[in-house]
């Protein structure tokens, strides 16, 4: 049975995949090792999981402007999560969304989006219609 | 969202490739926030350090580069954040020549679109603050949250593509901290102790942003009987903006914005908490402790001002850094010149520590120069580099600009 969440309207291309899920934050900057891929800062509960091709589900982008550019230079070698949902996401993380052509959408309107899905959920993104379906668990 | 005709023509491609990719950009990022139309910029200042931009960001900006010199041009003055190497000294730090190329070929294709290379984030120190009701596009967010808050402008955190498409087209989308029911106070804390130096209003601002937690909250502070300086005022907010996200703080009686609670909250003001002390000091306890061996101190994030810098130099007078201990200094190219003239420069690298220009140890491959170096026990006075560089493979300790000093002549935590 699927389910679908409704969200406000997002940036980038419709995609689907695994959801990798924390009750925590994301910065480009402080958080990845993005040559490896990986998740590197040792406080953050993802440390040590690869993010690539995952749905990444997180509360909200903090830190640096820096991860607007990065995420355009992690997309160039096809080293991003596939897609970035948010409860809230900060205007950087969509600015540079916008750059990479990576999907990414925040507010849901069932709740915390981090107790919504489930790591391991399939997931489909659908930015323009600000919806998000859960395919299987 | 709702564009003037001359907007529409740049979204159509009439005026050239950059200013199509510029309005095509904004319109996808406003349509995310709900933005009405496009606001004027008086400025954009942009991040785009090498390490972040990388070689397709190098690539991106070269193609608008490219383009025929009427149309490539920013619309309004722009200005940049820290360059990640300083191409004076990079190899003596192990960066490569890879490193310097990528920022050569910046530094160039961003002359070619006419922004001036100011290389700071303290340009609300050096170069031209923005005054109360100036819209800006400003890409730092100890720049934003400086100019939001002690300087009452309105600029949102804009991401290096995003301050580009702003210096362009001389606009960007009306979102966020452009309106003011945006500025409005959404947590309260009142202060039971007096920040006394850089490093406690650091401790304080890392505070607030940890307990706001996100880019949409609005901390007001109360119980400040100390009106902080500029460097103060600087830390305070970085520290904030690095822990929180957050772009905008008011201190009720000093910050433009608020002469009293009363004129930054919408009804009855948000139900207060306390930070004692003890609070204070928890969150400095994540971050080293006496006795720990140093293999490199760190005076940056945000650059130094002049004012700093002659700090520095005086805590270092007829001191010498530990041989097993590294020093670095980042300051801004302006702040550096000024720092030459007056021997500062000379009397802080007498010691050993080096002074780098236009950079910040953060932006300037932490990890790489750490692993080239054998640098993991790190102190800082910043609260915003402690915070940052866990991530870099660093094992980061705080303390005042004092005890920093004293310890890289130690060796050790003192």
């Amino acid at each position: 049975m699927t389910t679908e969440l409704k969200c406000h309207k997002g940036i980038g291309p419709q995609v689907q995949g695994e959801a990798l899920v924390a009750d925590d934050n994301f910065s480009a900057r402080y958080d990845l090792d993005r040559i490896k891929g990986v998740f590197s800062r040792p406080q953050h509960k993802l440390v040590g999981q690869s993010y690539v091709d995952k749905i990444l589900v997180m509360n909200t982008s903090k830190g640096g402007v820096a991860s607007a550019w990065m995420l355009h230079e992690m997309k160039s070698r096809g080293l991003t999560p596939k897609a970035i949902l948010f409860n809230s996401a900060n205007t950087i993380l969509a600015q540079g969304a916008a750059l990479a052509d990576l999907a990414m959408c925040d507010r849901f309107e069932d709740g915390d989006v981090t107790q919504l899905i489930k790591t391991g959920d399939i997931v489909t993104v659908s930015p323009d219609e600000g919806r998000v379906t859960i395919e299987s668990r | 969202m709702e564009l003037s005709e001359e907007e529409k023509a740049m979204l159509a491609g009439e005026m050239g490739e950059p200013k199509r990719w510029a309005m095509d950009h904004m319109v996808k990022v406003g349509a995310m926030f709900d933005a009405a139309d496009l606001v004027p910029v008086s400025q954009a200042h942009m991040m785009a350090d090498p390490e972040s931009v990388g070689e397709a960001g190098v690539v991106f900006l070269e193609s608008l580069a490219s383009h025929p010199e009427k149309e490539r041009r920013v619309a309004v003055p722009m200005i940049t954040d820290p360059r990640g190497v300083d191409l004076e000294y990079y190899r003596p730090l192990g960066q490569t020549e890879v490193m310097a190329d990528l920022d050569r070929r910046t530094i160039t294709a961003c002359e070619k679109l006419g922004i001036l290379m100011t290389n700071t984030c303290i340009n609300y120190q050096t170069i031209m603050p923005p005054v109360q009701g100036d819209h800006v596009a400003f890409g730092d967010t100890g720049v934003v949250i400086y100019c939001n808050s002690a300087l009452g402008a309105y600029s949102n955190f804009e991401g290096g593509p995003s301050a580009l498409a702003a210096g362009l087209t001389g606009r960007t989308p009306r979102y966020g901290l452009h309106l003011d029911e945006n500025r409005i106070a959404t947590k309260r804390f009142t202060v039971t102790h007096q920040p006394r130096e850089l490093t406690e209003w650091g401790v304080l601002g890392g505070l607030v942003g940890r307990l706001s937690g996100s880019y949409w909250e609005v901390p007001v502070i109360e119980g400040l009987e100390v009106v902080p300086t500029s460097d103060e005022m600087k830390h305070l907010g970085a520290a904030m903006a690095s822990f929180g996200s957050t772009p905008l703080f008011h201190l009720v009686g000093i910050t433009p914005e608020a002469p009293t609670l009363d004129d930054v909250c919408r009804g009855a003001p948000p139900q207060a908490q306390k930070i004692t002390k003890a609070d204070l000091d928890a969150l400095r306890g994540d971050f080293g402790g006496k006795g720990d061996k140093l293999d490199i101190v760190v005076f940056a994030a945000p650059q130094l001002s002049l004012l700093e810098m002659s700090s520095v130099a005086d805590l270092l007078d007829g001191k010498h850094v530990h041989d097993d201990t590294a020093m670095i200094v980042c300051t801004s190219p302006s702040v550096v010149a000024d720092c030459d003239r007056m021997g500062i420069t000379t009397r802080i690298e007498a010691s050993g520590a080096k002074v780098l220009r236009g950079t910040c140890f953060y932006n300037q491959y932490a990890r790489e120069i750490g692993e080239a170096n054998g640098w993991k026990r790190l102190l800082s006075n910043s609260t915003k580099i402690v915070n940052i560089l866990g991530g870099y493979g660093y094992q980061p300790a705080l303390a005042s600009m004092e005890e920093c000093v004293a310890s890289a002549v130690a060796g050790e935590i003192v």
